[in-house]
């Protein structure tokens, strides 16, 4: 494979997503946009025979792409060639039953604790805050796969102490704290990714853990992107850069018209070094 | 979130003697049944008619011993009122909910759903007109993008229901069109699509919300459709949902280990887009789909729009496929293209103007002239095909479907 020399943000992280995807491991995908095209990218590339089930019962698909635009769940180029058609609760009952090890989602906002919100931005109460759609599938996803990938942009405001609503469940308050609300033991946030970087969870405290950074960017410039410090690995990685090849399934069959990619920064190597396209830092 | 404690009694069926296994904490549990009476012993005595008095005490014997079972059955069911198990509510969300009534439920089903074939095709305006009134709980499968009844959600709008309390799971738009359009005033949130509309009618008071998840959503109403008062979930616990809605956590008392016990949801009334029905309303879905065999069956009315509307030969020749059976359905709606301008699988693929067009009104947190080119200005479903769609286009989104593989058409 050819490392890229000129990528979007996004592209990245549906890059990187998509290279820890096992084939061994079933999956629960989140209604479109990364997380769908991190695994469709994975089935194309890492791990072909990879399952996939989606919230309307889908189970295990070789979707034909590309979509017309939101048809991503009870729609036939979506389920194509699934081994079941099942209903919400089909996909429901599969993962509190333990079938389903990694659940794959994007999030308006995630917290130290790897809480989850997608209800609103500001206060519930009073109904004055910004609202947003709902947790959709996420809640059931987030607590009950064996396991939580995350998908959020590196951004202050997507990384407050404490998310204004949980929607869905990360660790809670900490540790023991999903047992006692009744979720399955075992189970829980797993990893974050944003195109700038991979969190990990410390055990101990169940607290977001940065563990590696992406090539454009230095640890300051991750941490200057977030409301709270998290803990941070003894020892920081570097990601891959994106590859052509991936790329070029990303660009000519999953997201062709760039709704999903097309937004974020663009990034260029120069002098062997990769820099963002125009202006360092954030728009 | 501070969890609320009170005690809920309820009768305990099993006879425990035992802390629950892995529980800290024993249940509490009421008085232990009683010792049985005190035995008596018949006489003996005597020696004449030794016959004639084994006769005797045989049949003392079976009095006795009937004595005997009646004292201790009735003691044995003293003792189970007695044994209260307390089972604590170890926190519970403050959101309204439709409470469930099995019961009630089962009585609508006995006065109300017809037991024999009986012809049920009707027009849209009046299956809407009888069937959905002021106030009431509406629930709709899938949405108005996907295999939603989309003609019967307009209809709604095009007669001012009022008042409507709508159960809002895997949902982009109908929930907006049905708050804009006036009809909705509170809805049970699994997701909708947002944008200012959401914001504007929350923050102005038009709508109220309770807020769920789709599949906990989809869940209360497998219980609705099980004829449940409520069913156990492994997930919602903890999260802020859970304090905006109806749901409790409870000490399972089985394993003493906290559970969600979410209400059962019976809908007053459910629309269904289907592929394909007969004139008493079985229906067929295929594919995958969201809900759709639940909402039927836990609704107390149930209006089915068709794509097609096929003999009953047809069914009984392949009864396996038969997705929604008669008894459950109250009015059937011949709807070809009913899901406009959604997609129906194996049928028709979506107007992808038309979605970003309606969408786009979501987003831009104005949807008043699209409802004024899509739903006021047609009298009906027959019409805005005609005048606003055309045969052209619905032959292209027909040809544009091209996957027809697993739909049985």
């Amino acid at each position: 494979m050819t490392p890229a020399t000129h990528f979007a943000e996004r592209e990245h992280l549906i890059c990187t997503v998509s290279r820890v995807i096992e084939e061994e491991k079933s999956y629960w995908v989140g209604g479109g946009g990364e997380p769908l095209y991190s695994i469709l990218l994975a089935q194309r590339l890492y791990a072909s025979g990879v399952q996939y089930m989606t919230e309307d019962g889908v189970i295990a698909p070789q979707s034909m792409m590309p979509w017309d635009p939101l048809m991503t769940m009870v729609a036939s180029r979506a389920g194509y060639r699934a081994l079941q058609w099942g209903t919400m609760n089909t996909a429901g009952n599969f993962a509190q039953l333990g079938y389903v090890d990694v659940g794959i989602l994007n999030t308006l906002q995630v917290d130290r604790y790897g809480n989850i919100n997608s209800t609103v931005l500001g206060e519930y109460e009073g109904g004055q805050g910004r609202r947003f759609g709902g947790p959709g599938g996420a809640d059931t996803i987030a607590a009950q796969c064996w396991r939580t990938i995350l998908m959020t942009d590196q951004q202050k405001r997507k990384f407050p102490e404490r998310v204004d609503f949980i929607s869905s469940p990360g660790f809670l308050d900490g540790p023991g704290a999903r047992e006692a609300s009744g979720l399955p033991p075992g189970t829980g946030p797993w990893r974050v990714f944003t195109p700038w970087a991979m969190f990990g969870y410390e055990e101990k405290s169940c607290e977001l853990m940065l563990m590696a950074i992406s090539p454009f960017v230095t640890v300051d410039m991750v941490l200057a992107e977030m409301s709270f410090e998290p803990k941070i690995a003894p020892t920081i990685e570097t990601l891959d850069p994106p590859m052509e090849e991936e790329l070029e399934i990303i660009r000519t069959q999953l997201d062709t018209d760039g709704q999903t990619t097309g937004r974020g920064q663009w990034i260029e190597k120069r002098d062997d070094k990769y820099v963002f396209a125009e202006t360092q830092g954030r728009e | 979130m501070s969890p609320t404690t009170r005690t809920l009694t309820l009768l305990n069926p099993l006879l425990l003697t035992e802390p629950a296994p892995n529980s800290n904490e024993p249940f509490r549990i009421g008085a232990r049944i009683e010792e049985g009476p005190p035995k008596r012993k018949a006489d003996t005595h005597g020696k004449r008619g030794q016959e004639t008095c084994h006769r005797s005490l045989a049949a003392l014997a079976r009095l006795l011993g009937l004595w005997y079972l009646g004292g201790t059955l009735s003691r044995i069911r003293k003792g189970f009122v007695r044994r209260l198990l307390h089972m604590e509510i170890l926190a519970e969300g403050q959101g309204a909910y439709l409470p469930p009534d099995p019961d009630g439920f089962r009585a609508w089903v006995r006065d109300n759903k017809p037991r024999t074939l009986v012809h049920k095709v009707v027009s849209e305006d009046e299956a809407i007109e009888k069937f959905v009134s002021d106030g009431d709980y509406v629930a709709y499968d899938c949405n108005y993008f996907q295999r939603g009844p989309s003609s019967l959600i307009r209809e709604i709008i095009r007669q001012k229901k009022k008042d409507l309390w709508v159960c809002g799971k895997f949902t982009y738009v109908a929930l907006a069109l049905l708050v804009e359009g006036g009809c909705a005033t509170r809805a049970d949130i699994g997701f909708v699509g947002f944008g200012p509309w959401l914001s504007k009618a929350v923050a102005a008071g038009r709508l109220q919300t309770y807020e769920y998840s789709n599949v906990v959503m989809t869940y209360r109403l497998q219980a609705g459709a099980q004829g449940l008062p409520f069913i156990g979930v492994r997930s919602f616990g903890g999260t802020a949902g859970f304090s905006q809605s109806g749901a409790k956590l409870v000490k399972d008392p089985f394993s003493g280990k906290p559970v969600v016990l979410l209400p059962a949801l019976n809908p007053d009334v459910s629309i269904i887009h289907v592929h394909q029905a007969d004139v008493y309303g079985n229906a067929r879905v295929f594919g995958t789909g969201i809900s759709h065999v639940d909402c039927a069956l836990a609704s107390k009315r149930v209006i089915v729009s068709a794509e097609e509307i096929i003999e009953t030969d047809e069914f009984r020749r392949d009864p396996a496929r038969t997705s929604i059976p008669h008894f459950t359905v109250d009015a059937v709606v011949h709807a070809p293209f009913g899901a406009y301008p959604g997609t129906v699988q194996g049928r028709y693929a979506s107007d992808v103007q038309h979605v970003v067009e309606c969408f786009g009104g979501t987003m831009r947190g104005d949807l008043q002239p699209y409802l004024e080119k899509w739903v006021y200005s047609v009298d009906s479903h027959a019409e805005m095909l005609e005048k606003r769609v055309g045969w052209k286009k619905l032959q292209e989104l027909q040809r544009r479907e091209t996957i027809r593989e697993g739909y049985s058409i």
